[in-house]
C-alpha cells in the first residue's frame, strides 16, 4: 500500500526550502548554505553526495524475506514505514522514544528499536517482524510458550518481548535464564507479567531454545 | 518531527562538505537514539540530516587491538562509529579496559546498545528535563534562566559553581575514557586533529555550544587508548539494574607497583556539567597502598568542592560511595557490596 490512509505526520517543510523552491534547486542550496565557507574540493565532494528528500522517495525494505518499496519522507521511522506504509503491525508503537521496547524487531538478526531508526537507514538490512513467526500454520516456540504459560495480560508489549527472546536465542540456544532476562532488559511489562514470562523463558531454556 | 534533507556519504570527508559551519540546520546521524527523540520534540530541528551509518572506512567503524609486545607503546583503537554492544562485549577490550566495557555495558538496554556508537555516546546532548522541553527556552536554547537552578533538580549537577546551567554531562564512556588517558581523533573543515578527551568536554551555556568543543562542521574518527597497564574500573550507582542512567559515576585509574598506586586519575560523572576530575582524591591516593579505609577517605576528598542543589545534596554521599569502590574494584578487593 504506497499511500498511508492515516498520514501520520503533521506537515512540514524545511525554512530553505520554502525560501528556495523545490526540486533540484532546493537542494543544491541545502547543500551549500548561506555564510559558509567550502573549498571548491568540498563543495564537489558535497555536491557528489546525493540528498534524498525532503519530498517521499523510494524506500525498499527487506521484511521477513520480501522486498517492499514504499513512498516515504526521510523522517519516517522504521516503525511507522512498517505499520502505516506496509500494513506490518506486528511492532507496535508506544513510548515511540525508544524506551519500552514494544516496537523491537531484529534487524541482520540484532534486536533495535523500530521507532528509533529512520526508515532509510534499515535499507539492504534483514528485518524480522513478529510476523515472521507464524509460518506454515506453526507458530514459533518463543510465542507458543508465552501463550502456554500466560506470559501476557493485555499483550501489547509482547511482539516486543518475543522479538527480543527470539534474538537472544538465535544468538545463543543455550542461553541461562539470568542471560535471556537480561537480554530482555530493554522491554516493559506494564501489566507486570513478568513471573510468566520466567516461566515460559525457563521452559524454552530447558528445551535450548 | 519537522522534515529534512537526508544525505548518506560514504566517506567522512564528504560528510563534513555536507554539515554547515553553525550549530541547528544539519545534523550527523549515527545511532539515532539521541537525535530521533530530540527531533520528535522539536528540540532539534535540522534541514539536514547527514547519517555515518554508510560510512565505508575501517578506521571510524573497527575495533582495532594491535599486538601488545612489551616495552612498546601501543594504542587502541576503536572507531567512533562502533556499535556500544560491540565496545561491551569485546574480550580483549574486556581485558585490558574493564573500566570501559563495563561502562559501556550497563548504558541503556540491549536494543540502545545495539543502535549507539561511541561518537555518538561522547557528543550526545544532555538530559535535562526542561532543555528536553519543546516549550521550555532555557539559556541552551536562547532563554534568559536555567529553570533546573531552582526548579527540578534531583538529576542535576552538584559541582555548579561557575556554572549557569547545571546539566550532567551525560556520557558514560567519558569518564572511563578519560580516566584511561584517551584522545580523540576528529576530521573537520581544516582537516584531522588530535584531543586528549579530558579537553573534549565543555560546560555549555547558550544555544551556539555544545557539550563537547568540536565546531559543527566536525565529526569524531576514533579515539585512541593507550596501552599502558593501569588499573581500572568503573562503578555507577543507579536506580535500576538496567535501562537507566547513573546517578553518580566514579571511573578510576592507577599503576600498581609494589602495592603502591601511582599515576591516579579519579572521574566522576553524572555530577557536574564536564565528567569531573576529583583532584584532592587523586593527590590523596597517589603514593599510597589502596586499603578500604584509604579509599573510603579518598571518596570524601572526592566531594571537595561540591555545591548541590535544592534536591540532589544526595549525591554528595553517592560520590563518596562510587568512588571508594571504583577504587577498591580497580585494586583487585572482592566486592563486600552486591553488585
Amino acid at each position: 500500500m504506497p499511500e498511508s490512509p492515516h498520514p501520520p505526520h503533521k506537515p512540514g517543510i524545511s525554512r530553505r526550502e520554502f525560501l528556495s523552491g523545490t526540486g533540484l534547486t532546493a537542494a543544491a542550496t541545502a547543500l551549500i548554505g548561506p555564510g559558509e565557507t567550502l573549498g571548491q574540493a568540498d563543495k564537489a565532494k558535497a555536491i557528489a553526495t546525493p540528498g534524498f528528500g525532503p519530498k517521499p522517495v523510494a524506500c525498499e525494505l527487506t521484511v521477513n524475506g520480501t522486498r517492499i518499496t514504499v513512498q516515504i519522507e526521510p523522517r519516517v521511522t522504521l516503525l511507522d514505514c512498517l505499520r502505516h506504509y506496509m500494513d506490518v503491525t506486528g511492532p507496535k508503537r508506544v513510548c515511540d522514544r525508544g524506551t519500552c521496547g514494544a516496537c523491537t524487531v531484529l534487524l541482520n538478526g540484532k534486536p533495535i528499536y523500530a521507532c528509533t531508526m529512520l526508515a532509510l537507514e534499515a535499507q539492504g538490512k534483514n528485518i524480522e517482524t513478529p510476523e515472521s513467526l507464524y509460518q506454515d500454520g506453526q507458530l514459533h516456540r518463543v510465542p507458543a510458550a508465552f501463550a502456554q504459560y500466560d506470559a501476557q495480560q493485555c499483550g501489547f508489549c509482547t511482539p516486543g518481548f518475543v522479538m527480543a527472546m527470539k534474538g537472544c536465542f538465535d544468538r545463543n540456544p543455550k542461553a541461562t535464564p539470568a542471560e535471556v532476562e537480561r537480554c530482555l532488559a530493554g522491554n516493559i511489562c506494564r501489566c507486570g507479567t513478568y513471573q510468566q514470562m520466567r516461566h515460559a523463558l525457563r521452559s524454552l531454556c530447558q528445551k535450548g531454545g | 518531527m519537522k522534515n529534512f534533507t537526508y544525505y548518506r556519504p560514504t566517506t567522512l570527508e564528504a560528510a563534513v562538505a555536507l554539515l554547515d559551519s553553525r550549530w541547528g540546520t544539519s545534523e550527523l546521524l549515527a545511532g539515532g537514539t539521541d537525535l530521533l527523540d530530540l527531533q520528535k520534540e522539536y528540540v532539534a530541528q535540522p534541514d539536514k540530516v547527514v547519517s555515518l551509518n554508510f560510512v565505508n572506512d575501517p578506521i571510524f567503524t573497527r575495533i582495532d587491538v594491535p599486538q601488545i609486545l612489551p616495552g612498546t607503546k601501543a594504542q587502541v583503537s576503536i572507531g567512533a562509529g562502533v556499535k556500544l554492544a560491540e565496545i561491551a562485549e569485546h574480550a580483549e577490550l574486556k581485558k585490558l579496559f574493564p573500566a570501559l566495557t563495563d561502562a559501556a555495558a550497563t548504558i541503556g538496554g540491549p536494543q540502545i546498545r545495539n543502535m549507539g556508537t561511541l561518537g555518538g555516546n561522547l557528543c550526545q546532548r544532555n538530559r535535562c528535563w526542561y532543555f528536553r522541553d519543546e516549550f521550555v527556552q532555557c539559556l541552551l536554547k536562547g532563554g534568559r534562566k536555567c529553570y533546573a537552578t531552582d526548579g527540578e533538580n534531583r538529576y542535576h549537577a552538584i559541582f555548579t559553581r561557575g556554572h549557569p546551567c547545571v546539566i550532567v554531562n551525560p556520557s558514560t564512556l567519558a569518564p572511563a575514557l578519560i580516566a584511561l588517558g584517551a584522545s580523540a581523533e576528529t576530521v573537520g573543515p581544516t582537516g584531522k586533529r588530535t584531543l586528549e578527551l579530558s579537553k573534549f568536554f565543555q560546560a555549555p551555556s547558550k544555544p551556539d555550544q555544545r557539550e563537547h568543543v568540536l565546531v559543527p562542521n566536525e565529526i569524531v574518527v576514533r579515539v585512541l587508548i593507550p596501552v599502558e597497564g593501569l588499573r581500572n574500573a568503573s562503578y555507577e550507582v543507579r536506580h535500576k539494574h538496567s535501562w537507566d542512567w547513573p546517578l553518580v559515576q566514579a571511573a578510576v585509574a592507577f599503576r600498581l607497583s609494589g602495592g603502591k598506586a601511582t599515576d591516579v586519575r579519579i572521574i566522576l560523572g553524572h555530577v557536574a556539567p564536564t565528567p569531573h576530575i576529583a583532584t584532592e582524591a587523586q593527590k590523596l591516593v597517589e603514593g599510597q597502598t589502596i586499603t578500604p579505609e584509604l579509599a573510603a577517605k579518598a571518596g570524601e576528598a572526592a566531594t571537595a568542592g561540591a555545591a548541590p542543589l535544592s534536591q540532589n545534596g544526595y549525591k554528595v554521599q553517592l560520590v563518596k560511595v562510587a568512588v571508594k569502590r571504583a577504587l577498591l574494584l580497580a585494586s583487585g578487593a572482592q566486592p563486600d557490596w552486591l553488585l
